[in-house]
């Protein structure tokens, strides 16, 4: 088998199939994911093939979905939840930020929650309201959560196993927009062997300036690099992987090298994930910049509608403007 | 002390002398023991079940040394957070027979999850008194395991734990763990005010339609601090259980041997794969909602009153004395032995220590986390930046 072109939303779906192969206590749950297969289709075949007890359709309650996962995690079990789309984990919030991240610590440390929610996020695909949000601010404020996010097949495929082979509780926020962007993936090689989940990786080495970005704006920011590339500039992209906790060694080596760095996201940008790795970035690298550190986000308005989100979201020539504006510093 | 099954037992069963197969005065209300302290023999529920119960005069004095000792040492955590020991504690007081009648008719292999006032529940489970008083001190967030004594960590965001125990319910059922005698069954516990709460309702819908194996019981204590029941339902609790496609009977939570039998009744219902039911146990808050409330603010006297004369402990003795199953040395020796424990009590919470500062850091997640790791090393360096200064 070994290398196999798929989507990112197939690789996910092979991924739990695995995990769902490997361990008996993996079970799946959410709305519309046993026939349908999800709206997206990433639990397609699954429940055929594992039967309504291992891939289950609930009510349509999300505070119900998380909760009922907390018990059946305390009895054992490793739940794998989908929120349907991003705007609707908002019913689960308590039972995520109280109960899911809080029951190890409260126990100290007597009960695990190995459960991963996966969540849909982002815009860009023309969505009608609360179908195109960015939450992983909120939750990557929770202590006791862990947060991360992919970008491509092989690391949907990969992260995705290792989320639910991990006791920690995990949100793992899947780039929507990307679903169907098609890359190489590595079935047979060892999870063991797998970069580790909660790490960042250089996704394009540079040397000019340092780009960070996570999900779906990876893509968008090696677009970016491939134009600026044309330009005579040569940017560092650096997939963050993880967004809690943040993975920023690659990130300090990288700015200490380029003295520039933009963080994307299609987040708003007030006291979102930028802010934070602008601040980290500061307290690490502040002799090596060359100019202050830049965000380049979704604006701080609600999701816009449909017609005008490509206005929102942050894409190639915002990216190229922010990296300019770091060199007429 | 009534370990844990005292329906179980055969050894000297009393046959319940003056009994009498009668409908209480309130035909929605499943009794046992008046608040006179007279036995009703059996009482038949609405779907035709036959509430009773069968103990021996020791299961019986069992029955009443656990009442008793849970208000004896619920009074000991007021009094300790009167004198500044505990930062705060929500007292069970009035609702000693609802706790202890369910607590007994676990089973040794059902699971429990609670709010944060089942210290009854708790210390029929075996777990010592002290853990949840580690909790309203401020020392820890509980301190038991909750698999070891099948009961879950206290849970304040109310309403919250009954969805965790229907999931922990939905996995039994995954286990094939229903179906038989020593099959397991769930318990959550929540109050009145809950029922308002989207968890809670949330948690009927999947039980039902799982048929989990799951007895949602509904401590009616008649108030959710200030909020009378009205403000929470039209109709009496219990009916709400139709809508949602289970049982649900209301029973009188003063009365622990009703309370007992109707509890064990759905309990072993569940296990048996028969599904959800809701019990509605009608009692009262005879104290504050926790050590911060003034009830005098929102409750007559009068009504105070005449719960008073329903006290879950009088009727017990009534009926012990009455049936001589007890004499007063046996009450002396309870009162005794409530005094010793809370004596007890007390001297292990002063002595409890407040927890290392560093420990906070611990337990955030299984595998850990670097951020974590750096912020314990700064803060540890902080403090060390203090060792041999006058400060």
């Amino acid at each position: 088998m070994a290398t196999e072109t798929l989507t990112l939303g197939k690789a996910l779906n092979v991924g739990l199939r695995k995990a769902l192969e490997n361990d008996p206590k993996v079970v799946i749950m959410g709305e519309d994911v046993g026939k349908l297969g999800g709206v997206f289709r990433i639990t397609d075949g699954l429940q055929k093939d594992f039967g309504d007890q291992r891939v289950i359709d609930t009510p349509l309650a999300e505070s119900g979905i998380i909760g009922t996962a907390v018990g059946l995690a305390i009895r054992g079990y490793r739940p794998v939840c989908e929120i349907q789309f991003d705007g609707f984990v908002y019913p689960a919030y308590d039972q995520i930020v109280s109960q899911v991240a809080k029951m190890h610590y409260r126990s100290r440390g007597k009960l695990n929650i190995p459960m991963v929610i996966r969540i849909p996020f982002g815009g860009g695909i023309g969505a009608v309201e609360h179908h195109s949000e960015s939450p992983e601010a909120y939750f990557s404020h929770t202590a006791g959560l862990k947060v991360v996010s992919c970008a491509n097949p092989q690391d949907a495929y990969v992260m995705i196993q290792q989320a639910i082979a991990s006791d920690d509780p995990i949100v793992f926020l899947e780039p929507k927009r990307r679903y169907w962007e098609k890359g190489a993936v590595d079935l047979d090689a060892p999870l063991s062997e797998a970069y580790p989940l909660h790490s960042a990786r250089v996704a394009r080495a540079g040397t000019d300036a340092t780009v960070l970005a996570y999900g779906p704006m990876v893509r968008t920011c090696l677009d970016a690099a491939t134009a600026a590339a044309e330009d005579g500039r040569n940017l560092e992209v650096i997939d963050l992987r993880t967004l809690s906790p943040l993975d920023l060694g690659v990130v300090y080596e990288s700015v200490r090298r380029t003295g520039r760095a933009v963080v994307v996201h299609e987040a708003p940008s007030n006291v979102g994930l930028g802010a934070e790795i602008a601040a980290r970035i500061t307290e690490e690298c502040f002799y090596s910049l060359e100019s202050p550190v830049l965000r380049v986000t979704g604006f701080d308005t609600p999701y816009p509608a449909a017609r005008v989100e490509e206005e929102y979201l942050p894409d190639l020539d915002r990216v190229l403007d922010a990296v300019d504006r770091t060199f007429g510093w | 002390m009534a370990k844990g099954d005292p329906g179980a037992s055969t050894r000297g069963r009393r046959a319940t002398p003056r009994s009498r197969k009668a409908a209480t005065a309130d035909p929605e209300l499943v009794q046992l023991l008046t608040p006179a302290g007279e036995r009703i023999d059996s009482v038949t529920g609405p779907d035709g079940t036959e509430y009773r119960v069968d103990f021996t005069d020791e299961e019986y004095r069992g029955l009443y040394r656990d009442l008793v000792l849970v208000r004896k040492l619920d009074a000991e955590a007021t009094a300790l957070q009167r004198q500044g020991e505990l930062g705060i504690w929500a007292s069970l007081l009035g609702q000693e027979a609802a706790q202890v009648g369910s607590g007994r008719a676990l089973r040794t292999q059902d699971m429990a999850f609670p709010t944060y006032r089942e210290h009854g529940v708790l210390y029929c489970r075996g777990i010592d008194p002290i853990m949840p008083l580690g909790l309203f001190r401020g020392v820890d967030q509980g301190g038991w395991d909750p698999n070891e004594f099948k009961f879950n960590m206290y849970t304040i965001v109310i309403g919250a734990q009954t969805l965790h125990a229907t999931g922990y319910a939905m996995g039994v059922a995954m286990d094939g763990k229903t179906g038989t005698d020593d099959g397991e069954a769930v318990i959550a516990y929540f109050g009145d005010g809950a029922t308002s709460q989207g968890d809670v309702n949330e948690a009927f819908v999947w039980a039902g339609v799982f048929n989990s194996p799951l007895v949602f019981f509904c401590q009616n204590n008649q108030y959710a601090i200030s909020e009378p029941l009205e403000r929470q339902t039209r109709i009496p609790l219990y009916r709400r259980a139709a809508g949602f496609g289970f049982p649900g009977i209301r029973v009188d939570g003063n009365d622990v041997l009703a309370t007992y039998a109707v509890t064990r009744h759905a309990l072993d219902n569940a296990r048996h794969g028969q599904g959800p039911s809701l019990i509605e146990a009608y009692t009262y808050r005879m104290g504050a909602h926790t050590t911060s409330d003034d009830p005098t603010r929102y409750r007559i006297a009068s009504e105070v009153e005449a719960w008073q004369a329903k006290d879950p402990i009088a009727r017990m003795k009534a009926f012990l004395e009455r049936e001589k199953i007890a004499d007063a040395s046996f009450f002396t020796e309870i009162d005794e032995q409530a005094r010793r424990e809370a004596v007890d009590l007390r001297e292990r919470v002063l002595a409890m220590p407040n927890p290392e500062p560093g420990t906070m850091f611990d337990h955030v997640y299984p595998n850990g986390s670097p951020l974590l790791d750096e912020q314990r090393a700064q803060f540890s360096k902080y403090l060390e930046s203090f060792e041999g200064s006058a400060h």
